[in-house]
């Protein structure tokens, strides 16, 4: 229902997606479990009808908005995006989303305002492991109001042509392609636009392993992780590893916005 | 009463049984990755079921002796077989490791274990486990005799507790599980550490 009103982009990259089937049963999804197949397991509760996002802090017209408002005026477009996962994968995802920059636009950003907040759900009777300590919840997500503003930035509704699957964040999350997967957050109910940095769940939980960037950088090692080379998944037992690229490629669009910082130092 | 009728039945029970029983999960494994049935990133899969295999079979092996001072359940026979599992089982998952998801990248295999103490952990643990595969056969044990042989095996401890560190260190978050192992392994090694306290004086 959604691909016919998407439209194709310039930013798809022409490499061949994962198949639907790779992308919605491997997902990290850690309030619906830590393990990988946890998602689509127990994704299918989530209610995400009706749905509401809080749109706040530094902007002309906050409010609780309706889905259907959010979505109500904004241009659907496929993205078939690179994704690369800080612990070392890497998938090809085809995309339905509109950029964040217009739904920004909309609600108005105040000239005050430097950052964007995000919050996923918090719903523990929904969401089991949001009834553990995995991590410190909700999940929170941030990113500089410049890279919010970025055309590359997406908020997803959909995948290959369908409405989003709960394991993949419906029904509304974030895309950043050129950063690790762990900043595009999902199942979002908030957006905040603030003058200070936002605390981020997992660098709050690990500051050393985990930057407020997380730009992909295969010369910044991570702690556990070399980010060097990546697996692309879906090749079977004996895919070669692929070296992994500055900004995941997406250096060309999204280089000029770290110029001048110590990515050493600003990872 | 009881326990010594458990006893005499299981000395009727071949040593092979416990082979055959812990090759089964290997054997699984094998069928899942030839029938794709390993989910979509099979490689991981294998290496961290491979891995927990191996740490399943070292703490087996460790309740061995607690089993038979606090219960007087007699598995002693048994605990080579399953000593040279975790072995076998430890050494697979490291082959997955340099071969499936390195793909044998030497460079950056060797820069990664330089740097990343999960990795240490568990080439450590690897390492200690070599030793007492190797000298787990009769003849090295009358070599060696009862004392060198027990004091070099005790060597197992460490291995495990650096298995299950290996284990926690490189989950990202809090998940239970690696905890649970490490926390079986600290309480085996404690109620060791204690029964050697008990003992002393009656040696003096």
């Amino acid at each position: 229902a959604l691909r016919a009103e998407a439209h194709r982009s310039p930013y798809s990259t022409d490499e061949p997606p994962n198949s639907l089937d790779q992308i919605t049963r491997f997902n990290n999804f850690y309030e619906f479990g830590p393990d990988k197949e946890d998602p689509v397991r127990h994704a299918g509760a989530l209610t995400t009808d009706p749905w509401a996002v809080v749109i706040d802090g530094l902007v002309e017209r906050p409010g609780r908005y309706d889905l259907a408002d959010v979505l109500s005026g904004r241009v659907l477009e496929e993205r078939i995006y690179r994704l690369r996962c800080v612990e070392g994968w890497s998938m090809v995802i085809p995309w339905i989303g509109f950029e964040l920059r217009g739904l920004l636009a909309r609600v108005g950003v105040q000239p005050s305002a430097r950052y964007v907040a995000f919050e996923t759900l918090l719903r523990p009777e929904e969401m089991p492991a949001q009834r553990t300590g995995l991590l410190d919840w909700p999940y929170r997500e941030g990113l500089r109001l410049d890279e919010a503003m970025h055309p590359l930035t997406l908020l997803a509704t959909g995948l290959y042509g369908e409405t989003l699957p709960n394991q993949n964040g419906a029904p509304l999350r974030l895309v950043v392609p050129w950063k690790y997967g762990f900043k595009s957050i999902k199942s979002i109910v908030r957006i905040t636009l603030t003058e200070e940095l936002p605390v981020t769940t997992w660098n709050r939980m690990d500051p050393s392993e985990y930057g407020f960037y997380a730009n992909v950088n295969p010369e910044v090692d991570h702690p556990r992780w070399s980010q060097a080379s990546e697996r692309r998944i879906g090749g079977g037992f004996f895919a070669p590893r692929i070296p992994t690229e500055m900004f995941n490629g997406y250096g060309e669009e999204v280089g000029t916005l770290y110029a001048g910082m110590d990515l050493r130092v600003n990872y | 009463m009881a326990i010594e009728g458990v006893n005499r039945g299981l000395r009727r029970v071949p040593v092979a049984v416990v082979w055959v029983a812990g090759l089964v999960p290997l054997l699984l494994l094998g069928l899942q990755a030839a029938l794709d049935g390993l989910g979509v990133d099979p490689v991981k899969a294998l290496e961290r079921q491979l891995g927990k295999l191996a740490l399943q079979f070292l703490v087996l092996g460790l309740l061995i002796t607690p089993l038979r001072r606090l219960a007087g359940l007699d598995l002693l026979r048994f605990r080579r077989a399953i000593g040279l599992l975790a072995a076998g089982y430890a050494f697979l998952h490291l082959l997955v490791w340099l071969g499936l998801d390195m793909q044998f990248q030497v460079g950056q295999i060797l820069r990664d274990i330089a740097r990343r103490p999960y990795l240490v952990a568990g080439v450590i643990s690897l390492v200690l486990l070599v030793p007492l595969a190797v000298t787990s056969t009769d003849r090295a044990m009358r070599r060696m005799g009862p004392l060198k042989w027990r004091r070099l095996h005790l060597l197992v401890y460490p291995a495990a507790l650096l298995g299950a560190f290996h284990y926690m260190l490189l989950v990202k978050g809090r998940p239970p599980e690696p905890l649970i192992y490490a926390m079986v392994i600290v309480v085996l090694l404690v109620l060791r550490i204690l029964r050697v306290w008990v003992r002393r004086p009656s040696r003096a």
